[in-house]
């Protein structure tokens, strides 16, 4: 089935469509928000308030929303964002150092149990720092261009096109 | 459109990410519906996101949970059956409004009544204290014809009737007199009234020679409801007589102006 016909029907309030969508994204969805949050159940538990989110909210989404993908990725990224700035969660005192991703990446690495994830090593082949950080702003912290601009100290357009390379280099650790 | 061009902007990365306008992302999603290469560099990185992303994840996964979102979807959508009763909490808010609505009526009702009866409760109590009044002057007034009453039938009371003159023919009047008190009593009751600026004056008469002594006004005639009038009288008066003088009484009596005479017997 085609996405767009999936996520029309997701739309509709189908729970089947739904459910295909939950098995194409959760991972996806549940790791931004961990990298986020930094806490495995809190996590988990965040990751499915927002399917449950996006469920209730189905019609809502549209086209001018981005990619179905993208929408969800929002979604996520404010419910992890919430928490992290909640009273409960200021306790814990963790950072959000931009290079934690790589750091859960790595830490999988040797004990990931899932057969079809893309290796981390080769997915992360020759990414430099400068790479890293700025993925994780745009894509893990939905920083803006300006945002990220005066976060890594550079000119606001050179975020866009070291963005492209920097996924460019991915794409191409993927097709290896 | 120069696809390539507009590819290596980098912004479709930016689409993906979710970080632009509403605007920018309607766009985008039309030139992806009109240039396949835009379409399928999309679909290209967000495979790329999406491998980073799922790498993420921790590490027993999400798959797993699915039960729990089902099951807290069924939880979310279980109060929607129990709000099928919001009649129920609307007949509430209903009788609530109705109750606090007949309330405010009531009350208003109870301060109108109340008013009501104040001011009724106030003009009670001005009738009463006007009949009050009028029942302490009905008592007074009742004293005083008691006490008049009393006078008059004083053994030591001579009647004199006093005729009327060529001045009025039909006026008359009487005197009590009460020697041993030296008082008279002057019941005017068959006098005219006195025009403006004029006054009776009553006179002690002796007739050989005829000598009148004035005995004194009668004051605020048209004012006193019962006409007598007491005077003083040390006289040995032998006749009483009453003329029509100027305000304030006359030195010798005007003749001319006579309305009433009576001797007194002897």
């Amino acid at each position: 089935m085609e996405l767009e016909e999936l996520v029309e029907k997701f739309r509709m309030k189908d729970a089947k469509a739904f459910e295909k969508l939950y098995s194409m994204y959760a991972d996806n969805i549940c790791g931004v928000i961990f990298n986020i949050v930094k806490n495995t159940d809190i996590a988990q538990e965040i990751c499915q308030d927002v399917f449950v989110k996006a469920w209730n909210n189905s019609e809502s989404y549209n086209i001018s929303k981005g990619r179905f993908f993208t929408w969800m990725l929002n979604i996520a990224r404010n419910a992890a964002i919430d928490e992290v700035r909640s009273k409960s969660h200021k306790n814990s005192k963790q950072n959000l150092s931009s290079d934690f991703f790589v750091n859960i990446l790595e830490d999988k690495n040797d004990l990931n149990a899932q057969v079809d994830t893309i290796g981390i090593k080769s997915l992360l082949t020759n990414l430099k720092e400068k790479c890293v950080q700025i993925i994780d702003l745009l894509y893990f912290k939905g920083y803006t261009q300006k945002e990220a601009a005066e976060e890594l100290e550079i000119p606001i357009g050179t975020v866009k096109t070291r963005n492209r390379s920097c996924i460019a280099q991915i794409r191409g650790n993927i097709a290896i | 459109m120069d696809t390539e061009k507009y590819i290596a902007s980098g912004i479709l990365e930016l689409y993906v990410a979710g970080i632009l306008s509403e605007v920018e992302n309607l766009d985008i999603a039309r030139y992806a519906a009109e240039y396949p290469e835009i379409q399928n560099e999309i679909k290209a990185i967000e495979a790329a996101v999406l491998a980073l992303t799922k790498a993420a994840a921790p590490k027993e996964g999400a798959q797993i949970h699915l039960a729990k979102v089902k099951a807290k979807i069924a939880a979310a959508e279980a109060p929607k059956v129990i709000t099928l009763q919001p009649e129920k909490t609307n007949w509430s808010a209903y009788i609530g409004w109705a109750a606090s609505i007949l309330l405010a009526v009531g009350l208003f009702w109870m301060y109108t009544q109340n008013d009501t009866l104040k001011s009724n409760l106030d003009n009670s109590t001005q009738v009463n204290s006007a009949l009050e009044e009028k029942i302490e002057e009905a008592k007074t007034s009742l004293e005083k014809t008691e006490e008049l009453l009393s006078t008059i039938r004083d053994k030591n009371i001579q009647v004199v009737a006093l005729g009327g003159q060529a001045v009025d023919p039909n006026s008359y009047a009487k005197a009590y007199w009460n020697k041993s008190e030296q008082k008279v009593f002057i019941d005017a009751q068959g006098l005219p009234e006195p025009p403006d600026g004029m006054v009776y004056q009553v006179w002690s008469l002796k007739l050989n020679p005829l000598t009148p002594t004035s005995m004194g006004l009668l004051e605020d005639f048209i004012t006193d409801d019962t006409k007598v009038f007491a005077l003083n009288n040390p006289n040995e008066s032998e006749a009483f007589g009453i003329t029509l003088e100027p305000a304030g009484g006359s030195e010798t009596p005007n003749l001319e102006q006579l309305y009433t005479l009576g001797v007194v017997s002897s």
